[in-house]
């Protein structure tokens, strides 16, 4: 901190307000951005990863791996996201407690006591012990997973729409010059079908950085929780009092995801051009008719 | 400076291990000056400081933790913490699901705030935060209830004309009606609701729930708590006898 903030009373205007927008808590609230931003950064590819191999799965001769990507789809698109958002982070936690307690530790005592959740010390996860980041990782990282879960599922729908729309001539054509199943999946089917899974794939993207703030439901302390928490009106128990500044942190939280948004459409719209050069559809034939 | 954060990781946690026992305090952090997240984002208030002396005589290891009131109580029972030190009142709706230590701030009153002193709080529209005592208290006294999550909600929503008054703890409302120049003003007659405020637990924990009562008595008969309280409270707040 600046050393002409130690008395922000004796403060009046810009220097104050200079001050106030540069105090510890501040500072997190700028932090909890790169927090937002982590999370897409993690959640992006992870979660295509699971639409990828949900959408294999669903196309398998394997007829049980085939129901087991039907499941997934279904159920997970079929269950509002914030009740899978809820849901999801506590059970794994307390699965996976459950399974430390019976391993770790050697007591008997039973782990429903009452309305209690006991596990013995060792059990616990992250440990009683473990420094608070830790626990913060951990609930970030519950977080990225019941994210990854949600979004995989719609991207596996989208992916296993979009392989289905590759032309069979194509495969047929790879097929004739005698290519075996899984070369024709890994040289045909998957690089043809991004063009048509860009347009759903990007409607995904949007949905999930709007849909961030959702983090806030689980705990962790990213751009909502600090703009609300910044902005309620503050009493002389504060060091800068302020009245109810809500207003203008939440406009500033709304400039961001515009911004955000805005930039993801240019880059969306780059990629597709790029995608649709050469391919049989009708992007692809106005690139080649612009093109001569 | 990998290396040194790193190092610096792994003797905290040596650190941890080593001393008895560790504690994790939730509290919520917007009910200032009970407890409140202060400017350099660390948990502060009459909370904070009471709960800290409370580990120290215990010999406890203690880091504050903080969880929106909504959900305070189920992430206690599902053990994310181990103890609730939020302003919490000792009720018998409470006490069925976890258990409390005595009181360490004796029980006190609520008052009601409005734009003007014209207001009937009996009749009027009655913002409380949701799960409060207060919350409960309006909805069986024949007022209209409007419930917000944080009490800071409570007091935008009568600013803004959402809600006639707010009900809430009288300790927590006074810096706000002082410092409003005149806007907010105490109407009705103070209610009084509640036993006291007492740190929650989970039931399972009885062992943890003597050693605190036994420092929490130590504090009381030294004067330590009076103390505390007149410091955050106010000199007018009341005290243990």
């Amino acid at each position: 901190m600046l050393a002409r903030c130690a008395d922000p009373a004796l403060l009046e205007g810009l220097p104050w307000l200079m001050c106030y927008l540069t105090s510890g808590k501040h500072m997190m609230f700028y932090a909890s951005f790169g927090t937002v931003l982590l999370l897409l950064a993690i959640t992006a590819p992870l979660a295509l990863a699971f639409g990828f191999g949900g959408a294999l799965a669903s196309r398998s001769r394997i007829a049980p791996l085939r129901w087991f990507g039907w499941l997934y789809t279904s159920m997970v698109r079929g269950v509002p996201d914030i009740l899978f958002f809820l849901f999801v982070p506590i059970a794994v936690d307390q699965g996976l407690e459950w399974l430390r307690h019976k391993a770790l530790c050697d007591s008997d005592a039973p782990i429903r006591q009452g309305n209690d959740f006991v596990v013995c010390a060792a059990a616990k996860l992250p440990l009683s012990t473990d420094p608070q980041w830790v626990h913060e990782v951990y609930g970030f990282a519950l977080a990225v997973m019941a994210f990854a879960v949600v979004f995989g599922a719609f991207a596996a729908n989208v992916l296993a729409g979009a392989m289905r729309a590759v032309p069979r001539a194509q495969l047929e054509t790879a097929e004739a010059y005698g290519l075996t199943q899984r070369q024709v999946s890994r040289r045909i089917l998957i690089p043809q079908m991004w063009t048509y899974a860009i347009p759903g794939l990007s409607n995904l993207w949007m949905i999930l950085i709007k849909a961030t703030p959702l983090l806030f439901l689980l705990g962790v302390e990213d751009i909502v929780y600090w703009a609300r928490e910044l902005g309620g009106a503050k009493t002389s128990a504060f060091t800068y009092p302020h009245p109810d500044w809500r207003l203008y942190y939440f406009f500033a939280i709304l400039v961001f995801y515009l911004l955000m948004t805005w930039g993801s459409e240019r880059i969306i719209g780059r990629l597709t051009r790029r995608l649709s050069a050469g391919q049989a559809t009708l992007a692809g034939e106005a690139l080649r008719k612009g093109a001569a | 400076m990998k290396k040194i954060v790193l190092t610096a990781a792994i003797l905290a946690m040596g650190a941890g291990a080593a001393s008895a026992e560790t504690l994790r305090m939730g509290t919520e952090g917007a009910y200032p000056p009970y407890n409140f997240i202060n400017d350099s984002g660390e948990v502060d208030g009459f909370e904070r400081e009471l709960g800290d002396i409370v580990c120290e005589r215990a010999e406890l290891d203690c880091t504050w933790v903080t969880n929106d009131w909504d959900s305070i109580i189920p992430n206690l029972v599902s053990g994310n913490y181990d103890t609730i030190m939020a302003g919490m009142s000792i009720t018998e709706e409470r006490e069925e699901v976890i258990s409390f230590t005595q009181n360490y701030i004796p029980p006190i009153a609520s008052a009601y705030v409005a734009l003007s002193d014209d207001i009937d709080p009996a009749t009027a529209i009655v913002a409380a935060q949701a799960g409060t005592i207060q919350a409960g208290h309006v909805s069986e006294s024949g007022a209209t209830l409007l419930e917000y999550a944080t009490l800071d909600d409570t007091l935008a929503a009568v600013r803004n004309g959402e809600a006639d008054a707010v009900l809430a703890d009288k300790d927590v409302l006074t810096p706000h009606v002082e410092e409003s120049s005149g806007a907010l003003v105490f109407v009705g007659e103070d209610v009084a609701l509640g036993n006291g405020i007492g740190i929650g637990l989970r039931q399972s924990d009885a062992e943890l729930r003597e050693k605190l009562d036994a420092v929490i008595t130590e504090l009381k008969e030294d004067g330590t708590i009076n103390e505390l309280i007149k410091k955050w409270l106010g000199e007018d707040a009341t005290v243990y006898e």
